[in-house]
């Protein structure tokens, strides 16, 4: 059994400590913002936070959660009340599929945590884990420099102007 | 007074129009629906009406009313993230005259929707927009109709707002109460005019996404998302790639493994079905160490478009022009040619389906719910109304990847539980290893200009495999293939013109005295391709741009003043200007190893203009590009959502720079190699431009003109062009990696 925080609920979860989790997210938690890719950490689909820090869920394995707060952009917001970097998507229309996107805004979410004012090259740097395939770099990318300003910062070299 | 001014004097927002009946037809002209993809799409049976109202003339197909006034709008064309799930309500909120808050879609649906095919071709605006815009017009003439027999006024003296008909003395009644004795199963009549441009608040505008904020928190909004009471979780069991099977599989040990709840086998088809799934990720481990063996003809070594050139044509000139003109002075001839590609889709295909009292409801990401439907049918022994399948999103195709495959699969895995829904889902591995990939193509081109600098004479042939395997019978799925009832694939077919699959865009927009232009249609298949977005136009488009540039710097002029010296077309003649100015391609920064390339094309030559401008910076010494900057501009007609139509736009640049730049599917003799991100890579965030932005030019009350494909080939070929301007160095086979630049230049 691993104890841990999950989007500030403590959690007890049963089961097989070599299991990512991915699983426990969306199977026994039902939490779908987290998206399978690859399995292989090589996509970023499934980033969340653990500790404030983007980690790629599936080959996390939940041994290695005990005692850690982990955060899914569910727990950054809703529908009717998103978090900033939700509201940057939005308001940017940062999306085409998708399904690369909660994994995006939760590196995002990372990023703007651990600085507030990054340079245009180390927000690139740090969202490059993530893949696209639709192409939404440009407006992903307009909207980690908008949610940078709306969260007190902002990127220090920006490449595009927020629109 | 003017419908704008009428809208003033209203104030909130809401639209009064006169009703008047339009003198001749209407309109908006349809096209083959999804670009020729699909077959077996229904027959036309209303040819006077625009776009799919031809094949579906009653009004009830497309709009329902219900009591309390609230529409709902039904397109058998699929969201795949493109926004037309808000695209469509924009146009009949407008053309219906309610709030966009009580206009809703369903989408593809074969229990509810009409038959439209496939969601392809970039014709859903074209096909499904020109149906709703003119069905919604319709009904709004109906209810006024219904409303002046009401009201005992004639109905040229009516107007709508926001859900009402008004008469002059301030007399309304609500949607809902006239709708209640109206039936909307009549066929709509060509004669009714749409709402003036000026009239319109939706149309044109941007409107934000519905799908977004949903996708953007966490709600379900994916089939892979789905969970259902008693679902089972299932993985399929095959070999790693396509041209593979499993030589002795050991289901009864595969069985045995913990949260295993049972292995389907059908023929060599097999699936593992269990309540989560951890214990199938990790079965699949087990699976993966299984002897294989290759079941098809061995591979043959070497570069495969080669062999795609080497092989056996049915030839078809599809444009011959013999003017008298002046002789050519100075000649170009060259290849072009691109390798595999891979759709790619960043989620695998997955599909859930449940069999209950002898019938089948699958849920699926497939672009063609009906085809797949009836593929189903002839594969399971059911009558196609025993199968409902229902469009759910996935992550985006950008063509025929495995979504019909997976489908299958889940439907042959749930027939084995009823009662219980299935949600099976393929693995990366398996994403990358069966799905169809995009055919590796070859051009030829050879051009020649007269003395005063003008064409005077191109040939252009096209080898290509066929650019569309989307199923219509049971051999056509990949499980199909393995269930040992003795299914074929449908024999491999060309995509005729004007739509053109190998040969998509293969006829240039320019003026060319004497042409000849082939496709070299190759039939056999050594490697199971289908269609990829932008279908042969990604090809053509880089090898006509790429040589129209070669032909510029023999005739010593500038590449946009080239074209535009070979175009009649004014619309053509905006964009390429539109652009050229907002580029400032005129006032290039001079600097070495730094250049600039533009690309133009109409999609299908009959779909949107776009024309690409990209500028580049090369690092000599490693051969390594950055794109400075990649800006479009765009004429997709009526342009319904601005913001959607950027979208597509931008990511068709980044994608198409991916392919052009990075991608490419190797073989060793047994299978392809590529089996995941980094056997694959695709272009991630450190590659893509520093820069972008797309001018759109509005057409309204123009055609809507599909857009959603149109930058692949523009974009390629302006990348190609400016790697040649800042390198001197014309690269003409796709990838145009940093290592061939570097070897370009090292060659020189």
């Amino acid at each position: 059994m691993i104890e841990l925080t999950i989007n500030g609920t403590r959690r007890r979860i049963e089961g097989d400590p070599a299991e990512p989790l991915l699983y426990v997210l969306r199977d026994n938690l039902r939490l779908h913002a987290a998206k399978f890719g690859c399995g292989l950490g090589q996509c970023g689909s499934c980033t969340v936070l653990v500790d404030g820090k983007p980690v790629q869920s599936c080959i996390t394995p939940m041994a290695a959660l005990a005692g850690r707060e982990v955060m899914t952009v569910e727990g950054l917001g809703s529908a009717n009340s998103p978090g900033s970097v939700q509201q940057a998507f939005i308001d940017e229309q940062a999306a085409q599929c998708g399904y690369c996107i909660p994994g995006m805004i939760a590196r995002a979410e990372a990023l703007l945590r651990a600085d507030p004012r990054p340079s245009e090259a180390a927000m690139r740097a740090a969202m490059r884990p993530s893949l696209c395939r639709c192409g939404t770099h440009m407006r992903i990318l307009r909207a980690v420099r908008r949610a940078a300003v709306a969260m007190g910062g902002g990127i220090v070299d920006p490449a595009e102007p927020v629109s | 007074m003017s419908g704008i001014a009428r809208r003033d004097v209203l104030g909130g927002g809401g639209l009064v129009v006169l009703f008047a009946l339009a003198g001749t037809g209407i309109a908006q002209e349809g096209g083959t629906s999804g670009g020729g993809e699909g077959t077996g799409a229904p027959p036309e049976v209303a040819p006077g009406l625009p776009g799919s109202l031809a094949e579906f003339p009653h009004l009830d197909a497309w709009i329902r009313i219900a009591p309390d006034g609230a529409a709902t709008v039904f397109t058998g064309k699929a969201e795949l993230g493109q926004g037309i799930g808000t695209a469509l309500l924009q146009i009949a909120a407008d053309e219906l005259d309610l709030p966009l808050e009580r206009v809703k879609l369903i989408t593809a649906d074969t229990g509810r929707t009409p038959d439209e095919g496939i969601t392809s071709g970039s014709q859903s605006l074209q096909n499904s927009g020109t149906a709703i815009a003119n069905a919604a017009a319709n009904v709004r003439y109906l209810l006024a109709e219904r409303a002046a027999r009401l009201f005992g006024v004639a109905v040229d003296t009516l107007s709508t707002v926001n859900g009402f008909v008004r008469a002059r003395d301030g007399r309304q009644a609500s949607y809902g109460e006239l709708a209640a004795s109206l039936s909307l199963h009549v066929e709509a009549r060509p004669d009714v005019r749409r709402k003036r441009v000026a009239a319109r608040d939706h149309i044109g505008r941007d409107r934000p996404r519905r799908d977004i904020p949903p996708k953007l928190t966490g709600a379900a909004a994916y089939v892979h998302d789905m969970t259902m009471p008693g679902m089972l979780h299932a993985r399929v069991i095959r070999g790693p790639a396509e041209g593979t099977r499993l030589t002795a599989p050991d289901f009864d040990a595969i069985a045995r493994l913990p949260g295993i709840e049972r292995v389907v086998r059908v023929g060599d088809f097999a699936a593992m079905l269990g309540p989560r799934e951890w214990p199938l990720v990790q079965a699949m481990l087990a699976v993966g160490r299984m002897p294989w063996t290759r079941s098809e003809a061995p591979l043959p070594q070497g570069d495969l478009r080669d062999m795609i050139r080497a092989l056996s044509t049915e030839p078809d000139v599809i444009l011959m022009r013999d003017t008298v003109t002046l002789p050519s002075v100075r000649r170009v001839t060259a290849r072009y040619d691109r390798p595999y590609l891979m759709h790619g889709a960043i989620g695998p295909s997955c599909a859930v389906a449940l069999w209950q009292d002898g019938e089948l409801t699958v849920w699926t990401h497939s672009q063609g719910v009906y085809p797949l439907r009836n593929a189903l049918a002839e594969l399971l022994d059911l009558p196609p109304e025993r199968i409902r399948c229902i469009h759910r999103e996935g992550a985006g195709c950008y063509g025929h990847n495995g979504a019909d495959d997976v489908a299958t699969d889940a439907a042959l895995a749930a027939r084995a539980v009823p009662g219980r829904p299935v949600k099976l889902m393929w693995t990366r591995e398996q994403e990358h290893g069966w799905e169809p990939l995009g055919p590796a193509m070859v051009t030829e081109l050879s051009a020649g200009v007269d003395a005063n600098g003008r064409i005077a004479e191109w040939t252009h042939a096209v080898w290509s495999n066929t650019h569309s395997t989307r199923p219509s019978q049971a051999g056509d799925l990949l499980a199909g293939l393995e269930v040992g009832r003795g299914f074929a694939p449908s024999p491999p077919r060309a995509i005729p013109q004007p739509n053109g699959g190998g040969d998509r865009n293969a006829i240039p927009l320019y003026t060319l005295p004497r042409a000849t232009i082939t496709s070299m249609f190759v039939p056999q298949m050594p490697v199971r391709v289908s269609a990829l977005r932008g279908l042969g136009a990604h090809m053509n488009v880089f090898a006509i741009e790429s040589m129209i540039d070669e032909l510029a710097a023999v005739a010593k002029s500038d590449p946009v003043e080239f074209r535009l010296r070979h175009l009649e077309d004014p619309r053509a003649i905006e964009v390429i200007r539109t652009l050229a100015d907002r580029f400032g391609w005129a006032r290039p920064k001079r600097e070495r190893w730094r250049g600039q390339g533009f690309g133009f094309a109409r999609y299908k030559n009959s779909g949107a203009y776009c024309a690409v401008a990209i500028e580049v910076r090369i690092e000599p010494e490693t051969g390594a590009t950055t794109v400075l900057r990649a800006d479009a501009a765009v004429d997709a007609g009526e342009t319904v959502s601005p913001d959607g139509l950027r979208n597509q736009i931008e990511g068709g640049i980044v994608q198409s720079i991916s392919w052009t730049a990075h991608e490419e599917v190797r073989f060793d003799a047994a299978r392809r190699t590529a089996f995941d991100w980094s056997s694959y890579p695709i272009l991630r965030f450190d590659a893509v431009p520093l820069q972008m932005a797309v001018h759109v030019v509005d057409r309204p009350g123009q055609p809507f003109l599909g857009a959603g494909e149109a930058s692949q080939g523009p974009a390629a070929a302006a990348f190609a062009n400016a790697i040649a301007r800042a390198t001197g160095q014309r690269l003409r086979s796709m990838p145009l990696t940093a290592e061939r630049v570097r070897l370009a230049l090292a060659a020189r």
